[in-house]
C-alpha cells in the first residue's frame, strides 16, 4: 500500500521538477538527432559500376541519385580499389551479385535501399557481398536500436541514482525509514514511480527515433517500448543500488566512467566478436549489453517475442537482483 | 511499570569510537523528557535509537513495553529529525500529506489532521508553498508538523525550536504540554537551557555517559545551584558548554 504512496510522491515531484524530465526526455532526443545529422545525411552521388549487367535492367536502375557506369570486372576492381565507387554490379548465369565497397556504412546503406525497390519489382535473388567491411545498414541505422536503448539507460540510472541518493543526503531516507513503511515498499515505489515515468519517455524517444528521424524498423513498436522499459527499469535499480556507494551528486557522476561506458563498448555500437572470451564475459553481465541486442533483433531483423524473450529475462532478473541487493542495503539504515 | 523507553546498557560504537556508553535509562509514559548536552554528546545518537532508526552494539531498548520487532510497533511513534528531512519541491501540504499516508490515515482524517497541525506551527498561510522557498524556521515548523501529524502515542524531537522566534517557541511549549496532558510522551533534545526547564525530567549526557538525570529542580538542588546553567557547569566539568541559541 505504502508503495502506492511513494509512487504518487515521486509522480508528483516529477511534476515539479521538470528539468529532470526535460533530461530524462529531451535530451535523449537531442542527442540522437545530432547523432542522425552526423551519421545519416544521405549520399548524394552513388556510384555504382555495372558488370555484364542487361540493359533493360540497367534501365531500372537509373534514379537522381544513383550513377551507373558500365565496365570491365578488372576495371570495377581497380575502381573499388581507388574508392571511386560505391557498389559493383555483377550479372552472372541469370544471378546478379552485389559487391560494396563497405568502408562507408553510410553509402552501402544507401546503395542497397536503391536497389531494394529493384529487387522487390523483379523479384532477383541478390546476393550482397562486401569488398570491404561487414556493415548491412547504414550506420545509424546499425547503431540507432543501440543508443535509444543506451540513453534511456543513461538518463534513467542518473536521475534514479540522483533522486534516491537525494533522498537519503536530505534525510528524508531516514525521516522515512522512522514509519512504518517497509524498506521493499520505498524500492518498489521507486521502481513503480518512475517505471510510470519511463513509459511515457519510452515512448516518445522510441517514436521519435523510428516515425521522425526514421532509424530502420523492422518490427514491433510494442516489443521496442517492452525492452526499452525493462531496461529503463534495470537502469532505475542499478542506479538506486550503486546511490548507497555515493556520499553526494558528484561522487555519483563518478559512476557514469565506471559503470556506464564500459556497457557502450559492449552494446555491440563496436564489435567485440573477435575479442578474448573474458571480454565477452564481462559484456554478459551488463544489462545494456542484452537490451542492445534485443533492440537490434526487433529493429533489424523483425524478431519475434519468441526470438527475444532471452534478453528479456535477461534484463527482468537484472532488474530482479538488483532490487533485491537494493531492499538489502537499505538494513545499513533500519534493521527492520 | 508505566515506562516508554526502557534502556538497558546500551552502546554504541562506530568503528572503535564509542559514542554512546552504557547507558540506563527509562521514560514514563506521559512525560516531557529533556537530554541536554554539549554537541558532540551524542545526543542525536541516542535519540535514533529510541526511534529505532539505529540498533545499539550492545544492551537492550524497549518501547512501550517490547523490543522493536515489527514495523507496526512505529505507527506509535513521531520523529523529528535535526536536520530537515522535507521533500523540497513539495508543498507543505503535500509533504504532511505524503507522511500522513504511510501512517494509513484515511483521506477525511488526513486533511482534518493536516489543517489542525499547520495551524499548531502557525504554516496554514503557507500550505501551497514549495519547501523550497521556506525560510529556516518556516521549514523546522513544518518538520514538527510531520512529526505530529498521525498523533502518535510518543514523540522524538531532536532540537525542535532552533530557529523559532521565542513567540513561537512558547507557543510550541504549549502545544507540547497539551499534548502531554492527552498522555502523549514527549522526548525532546536541546540546548536552550530555559526550555530544559520545562522538562519534567532532565538527563544531562556528556561524551556519550549518562551524567545525571532527574527533574529539572532536584537537579539544582542537588548541587545546590540556582540555574540549570550552573548544574551544567558543575557536571560538565572541565568541557566547555557553550550553548548554541
Ligand atoms: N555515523 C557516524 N559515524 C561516526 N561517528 C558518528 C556518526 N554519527 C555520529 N557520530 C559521532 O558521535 C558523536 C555524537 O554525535 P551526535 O550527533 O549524537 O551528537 P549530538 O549530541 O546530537 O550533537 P549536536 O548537539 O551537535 O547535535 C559525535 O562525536 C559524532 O562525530
Ligand atoms: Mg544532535
Amino acid at each position: 500500500m505504502d508503495t502506492f504512496h511513494v509512487m504518487k510522491r515521486i509522480l508528483l515531484q516529477f511534476r515539479r521538477d521538470k528539468r529532470s524530465v526535460a533530461l530524462m526526455v529531451v535530451a535523449p532526443l537531442l542527442v540522437l538527432s545530432l547523432m542522425w545529422m552526423v551519421l545519416d545525411h544521405d549520399e548524394t552521388n552513388l556510384e555504382l559500376g555495372a558488370v555484364d549487367v542487361p540493359e533493360s535492367m540497367l534501365e531500372k536502375l537509373s534514379s537522381d541519385t544513383l550513377v551507373v557506369e558500365t565496365l570491365s570486372s578488372s576495371r570495377a576492381e581497380e575502381k573499388l580499389d581507388e574508392g571511386t565507387l560505391d557498389a559493383v554490379l555483377y550479372f552472372e548465369n541469370q544471378e546478379t551479385s552485389l559487391l560494396l565497397e563497405g568502408s562507408d556504412p553510410n553509402a552501402a546503406g544507401a546503395i542497397q535501399k536503391e536497389l531494394q525497390s529493384l529487387r522487390a519489382n523483379q523479384q532477383i535473388s541478390m546476393n550482397v557481398e562486401y569488398y570491404h567491411g561487414s556493415e548491412d545498414l547504414g550506420l545509424f541505422d546499425y547503431v540507432g536500436p543501440a543508443l535509444i536503448g543506451f540513453f534511456v539507460f543513461f538518463f534513467v540510472f542518473i536521475v534514479g541514482g540522483v533522486s534516491f541518493l537525494r533522498e537519503r543526503t536530505q534525510g528524508t531516507l531516514e525521516r522515512l525509514l522512522a514509519t512504518p513503511i517497509k524498506r521493499s515498499e520505498i524500492v518498489f515505489g521507486y521502481l513503480a514511480g518512475f517505471g510510470l515515468f519511463t513509459i511515457l519517455q519510452s515512448l516518445v524517444i522510441a517514436s521519435f527515433s523510428i516515425y521522425i528521424l526514421g532509424v530502420f524498423m523492422d518490427g514491433s513498436f510494442f516489443y521496442v517500448l517492452i525492452v526499452t522499459i525493462l531496461l529503463a527499469l534495470a537502469a532505475l535499480s542499478l542506479g538506486t543500488l550503486v546511490s548507497a556507494f555515493a556520499e553526494n551528486e558528484f561522487q555519483m557522476i563518478q559512476f557514469i566512467p565506471l559503470i556506464i561506458v564500459p556497457q557502450v563498448f559492449f552494446s555491440g555500437l563496436f564489435p567485440i566478436e573477435g575479442l578474448g572470451t573474458w571480454v565477452q564475459v564481462i559484456g554478459q553481465m551488463m544489462p545494456l549489453t542484452y537490451g542492445a541486442e534485443a533492440m537490434r533483433g526487433i529493429m533489424l531483423r523483425e524478431a519475434s517475442f519468441a526470438e527475444i524473450q532471452l534478453e528479456v529475462y535477461i534484463l527482468l532478473g537484472f532488474t530482479a537482483l538488483f532490487t533485491t541487493l537494493n531492499i538489502f542495503a537499505l538494513k545499513k539504515h533500519r534493521r527492520l | 511499570m508505566n515506562s516508554m523507553v526502557e534502556m538497558k546498557g546500551v552502546v554504541q560504537r562506530y568503528g572503535k569510537v564509542t559514542v554512546i556508553d552504557q547507558v540506563d535509562l527509562s521514560i514514563q509514559k506521559g512525560e516531557i523528557f529533556g537530554l541536554l548536552g554539549p554537541s558532540g554528546a551524542g545526543k542525536t545518537t541516542l535519540v535514533k535509537l529510541m526511534a529505532g532508526i539505529l540498533q545499539p552494539t550492545e544492551g537492550t531498548i524497549s518501547l512501550d513495553g517490547a523490543a522493536l520487532r515489527h514495523l507496526a510497533q512505529m505507527k506509535n511513534f513521531g520523529f523529528m529529525a535535526q536536520s530537515d528531512a522535507l521533500y523540497q519541491e513539495l508543498t507543505a501540504w503535500e509533504n504532511l500529506d505524503f507522511f500522513a499516508s504511510i501512517y494509513s490515515l484515511s483521506r477525511k482524517k488526513r486533511r482534518k489532521r493536516i489543517r489542525e497541525v499547520l495551524e499548531m506551527v502557525n504554516l496554514s498561510s503557507s500550505k501551497d508553498q514549495p519547501v523550497q522557498t521556506f525560510s529556516g524556521g518556516m521549514k523546522r515548523r513544518l518538520s514538527l508538523a510531520a512529526a505530529l501529524v498521525h498523533e502518535p502515542e510518543m514523540i522524538i524531537l531532536d532540537e525542535p525550536t532552533v530557529g523559532i522566534d521565542p513567540v513561537l517557541r512558547q507557543s510550541i511549549w504549549n502545544e507540547l504540554n497539551d499534548l502531554k496532558h492527552k498522555g502523549v510522551t514527549i522526548i525532546v533534545t536541546t540546548h536552550v537551557m530555559d526550555e530544559a526547564e520545562k522538562c519534567d525530567r532532565l538527563a544531562l549526557l556528556r561524551k556519550g555517559k549518562m551524567i545525571a538525570m532527574d527533574t529539572p529542580e532536584m537537579l539544582k538542588e542537588k548541587v545546590n545551584v540556582s540555574s540549570m546553567e550552573d548544574v551544567f557547569l558543575h557536571y560538565g566539568g572541565d568541557t566547555k558548554w557553550i550553548p548554541s541559541m
